[in-house]
């Protein structure tokens, strides 16, 4: 569980840094407002969707971790072997990062005003999301052709889980960033097309760092990490 | 955005229309049905919650029948037996007092509390019902599947749970229970984001934080800590039905059944265990920090005097929700951990006890001195803190690695926690729905049968859980069909069982009166007015009751002081509510 704790940990930190600034030591008691005040708008700046984003992620990140601690904890069951990683998937990772800058620069593009070149890349996001998923597909045939099913072996199952588990919630991006795409055709008003590219953006960013930890994990780079992690813990 | 129908916005106050969602139904579907206002999902949420606790209670009585009178029944076999305790417990605490507390309350209360007009996602919000609702209807088919429900305990815990021994383990209920859960998680990460964004986002002016009622601390907290929470058992879940439907072994080790190898092996029931119970123990605060919420302001508004120590109480309540992160391992004392971790999860166990106490001992000094109106609001809170109280002095018995040991398999451990986790909050729902019904309705709850329930109840329980201590304490284990004649058993146990059986049969009863009530008090009420409790926090401020669609007519309420503002020497009323200015010109070189 030492992932998750982890995790929990950065969450705390982040948790206790914003409950810092909330002036959670005041005398509520002692603070009456006078008639005539108006009293500040309360609450962050920020976008309610951009904080509901936020804490959505944190939710996305919480299970990921746990799927983590539970392949870290099962691969020490000794009928582990670790499945052999399709090549296909380099590829994929370099599609699914290629999607990441696509909509990072529809995210500038669209703070510029323009709306041509917003669309453009907003099309690419979505097809280098479509191509990941496809190619996803493709390297678990490709695994099932070659003998790897998910029942033979715990690394054969969690490798399916874990990737089926990430498509989903490519699927559900995609299904995010589709809606954004054709408001960006219909004409709806910039600072609302903005914040819907802006959103999108970040998920993208998140949903490829979780990639690239799990990519890293089902290859096995993780596990001089987690030793290391382990040792230090007993 | 705003909705776009000419006139929708002559409503609202220009000035916040930018931030206002606020979606206006168009038919009797939108409005009642399929609505995204959080009222009326608040009330289908609840009276869902409601329903299928209903079902929860029977299946109860079925089991203390079977425990009473053993061998009276014919139709309750070991297998039924072992359905009627797994979907008890199920229901109890995640299809009821999760869902009513955070769906229910949260719904109805955050919005109105902190001064908003809905929620800030209304259409997810929505979503969030009708997925309850499917998770609710996957979870009663079970009881029509073939095989029927699954019968391995509210836990689940593998292997045992996916074999041909445990009811519907190799049939469909386990199947459906899983789904079930995992529809759940879906829809209660969408209210919950609702609910926790919209006590970031959604407050009005002058709604400070430290100006939210503890009831409005309470359920954000247990929101945030859900949310964190149910991925662990989402993924328990996805695990366990991959065990199940595809034949992996994530959780199932070697295993020979009826002499024959099992497919699956090398798997870690252990590995389970921690992820359930990583969403186990912080499920119980969940369920108790709304619970703690709610009853300092049905003291306070009661007592009519403010809440003592309110800073600390909003701390407690955070660090409450911290620690219950740390301590899970507790519910695995038995699994055979290395005791270096039974030290830390012992430490950190009796360490919440700190917190908690301050509560109680705040929760006192609130009351003492004060003008206490023995309402039925005020009854269930009384009684809330003592079954709380009595509840939590066992959790430090069962905290405790040498005393946990041989109690663990015990009825000691069945009453600390019905005490704990499903008395104490049952009675705080029971004084909130006391409490907020005329808000809700217009009317209040009959007072005569709110008092005949509420002794029964509150007495009752305690004829049923106190003698489980006892029962525990001579050995009786938890979880078997039937004792049979076994030699430490002394014959009292069967006198007491009979007793115990009696006593569930009129708590049971005394529901059904409840929720008479319920549907009588709705026709036939005593009006209620806008404030019937003279209390100050937002929700009695609106300017329609039942609240109308938007809650607050044209303009948003200005929040100018805290929500405990009650006997204030000097007013010319014993309660100022929040919205109310003070009426002195600010003093010089005062700070505000």
């Amino acid at each position: 569980m030492i992932a998750i704790l982890v995790f929990m940990a950065v969450l705390a930190v982040i948790i206790s840094w914003w409950a810092a600034q909330q002036r959670l030591t005041s005398k509520p008691w002692l603070e009456t407002g006078h008639i005539g005040d108006l009293p500040p708008r309360q609450g962050s700046p920020v976008a309610a969707a951009k904080v509901g984003l936020g804490i959505f992620l944190a939710v996305v990140g919480a299970l990921f971790a746990l799927l983590i601690s539970a392949y870290l904890t099962r691969m020490e069951g000794a009928d582990w072997w670790a499945i052999p990683i399709p090549r296909l998937l380099w590829v994929n990772t370099a599609v699914l990062a290629g999607g990441s800058l696509a909509l990072q620069r529809a995210k500038t593009e669209v703070r510029r005003g323009h709306i041509e070149a917003t669309r453009l890349f907003l099309l690419m996001g979505l097809t280098a999301g479509v191509l990941f998923l496809g190619g996803q597909i493709v390297a678990w045939r490709q695994l099932v052709a070659a003998g790897y099913v998910v029942a033979d072996n715990p690394s054969n199952s969690f490798f399916y889980m874990i990737t089926g588990l990430h498509g989903l919630h490519i699927l559900g991006g995609l299904a995010a960033l589709g809606r954004t795409t054709s408001r960006a055709f219909s004409g709806v008003r910039r600072e609302r097309l903005s914040l819907s590219v802006d959103l999108c953006a970040v998920y993208w960013h998140f949903m490829l760092a979780v990639w690239l930890v799990l990519f890293a994990l089902l290859t096995g780079w993780a596990n001089q990490f987690a030793g290391l992690c382990r040792a230090l813990i007993t | 955005m705003v909705d776009i129908r000419a006139g929708a916005g002559d409503m609202i106050n220009p000035a916040e229309v930018e931030d206002v969602e606020l979606y206006h139904p168009h038919s009797w579907w939108t409005k009642y049905v399929f609505s995204q206002d959080a009222k009326v999902i608040a009330i289908q949420y609840a009276s869902t919650a409601i329903a299928i606790g209903v079902v929860a209670m029977v299946l109860s009585w079925l089991m203390r029948l079977q425990l009473g009178f053993p061998g009276s029944f014919s139709f309750i076999d070991p297998e039924h037996y072992y359905q009627f305790i797994t979907m008890h417990g199920m229901i109890m605490v995640i299809y009821l007092l999760t869902a009513l507390f955070l769906g229910g309350f949260g719904n109805y209360l955050i919005p109105l509390m902190v001064g908003a007009r809905d929620m800030v996602f209304p259409y997810a919000n929505m979503l969030s019902y009708w997925l309850y609702l499917l998770a609710v209807l996957v979870l009663v088919a079970g009881f029509f599947a073939p095989g029927g429900p699954t019968g391995a305990g509210w836990t689940l815990y593998p292997p045992q749970v996916l074999l041909s021994g445990t009811p519907g383990g190799r049939d469909w209920g386990i199947i459906l229970m899983l789904s079930s859960l995992i529809l759940f998680i879906v829809g209660f990460t969408m209210g919950g984001l609702n609910y926790v964004v919209t006590v970031l986002q959604g407050r009005t002016r002058g709604m400070t934080l430290m100006r939210m009622p503890l009831t409005v601390w309470g359920i954000f907290t247990a929101t945030v800590m859900a949310l964190l929470a149910f991925p662990a058992l989402f993924v328990a879940c996805v695990m366990l039905l991959f065990d199940r439907l595809l034949g992996t072994s994530f959780f199932m080790p070697a295993i020979v059944e009826m002499g024959e190898q099992l497919k699956p092996g090398g798997g870690s029931p252990i590995l389970f265990q921690h992820l359930f119970w990583f969403f186990g123990h912080p499920e119980v605060y969940i369920v108790a920090l709304p619970a703690f919420g709610i009853v300092s302001d049905l003291i306070s508004t009661h007592a009519r005097k403010n809440i003592f120590g309110y800073r600390m109480m909003v701390w407690a309540i955070l660090i409450i929700g911290a620690l219950s992160f740390v301590v899970w391992a507790h519910h695995m004392y038995v699994s055979g951990m290395n005791p270096n971790f039974g030290f830390f999860f012992a430490t950190t166990t009796l360490i919440i006890a700190v917190p908690t106490a301050i509560k109680v001992y705040n929760w006192i000094l609130t009351l003492w001195r004060g003008d206490i109106h023995l309402t039925l609001p005020m009854l269930f809170a009384l009684a809330f803190i003592v079954t709380f109280v009595n509840g939590g002095l066992t959790g430090l018995f069962l905290g405790n690695v040498v005393v946990d040991v041989p109690l663990s398999d015990t009825m000691f451990v069945v009453a600390h926690f019905h005490m704990v986790m499903g008395v104490a909050p049952l009675l705080v729902i029971f004084g909130a729905i006391h409490h907020w019904y005329p808000k809700v309705t217009g009317r209040m709850l009959d007072e005569t049968i709110g008092k005949i329930h509420f002794w029964v109840t509150f007495l009752g329980t305690y004829a049923i859980f106190f003698p489980m201590h006892y029962l525990g304490l001579v050995g009786v284990p938890r979880r078997y069909y039937e004792l049979g004649e076994t030699v430490f058993i002394p014959p009292s146990v069967h006198t007491l069982n009979e007793f115990i059986t009696v006593a569930a049969l009129i708590v049971g009863a005394a529901q059904v009166l409840f929720l008479f009530s319920l549907v009588w008090s709705l026709f036939r009420g005593r009006p209620a007015g806008g404030n019937p409790w003279r209390a100050t926090t937002l929700e009695w401020q609106t300017p329609q009751t039942p609240p109308a669609h938007g809650n607050w007519g044209r303009d948003l309420p200005i929040v100018y002081r805290w929500p405990y503002d009650y006997s204030v020497p000097g007013a010319p009323e014993d309660f100022i509510p929040q919205n109310q200015p003070s009426l002195e010109p600010p003093m010089h070189g005062a700070v505000a």
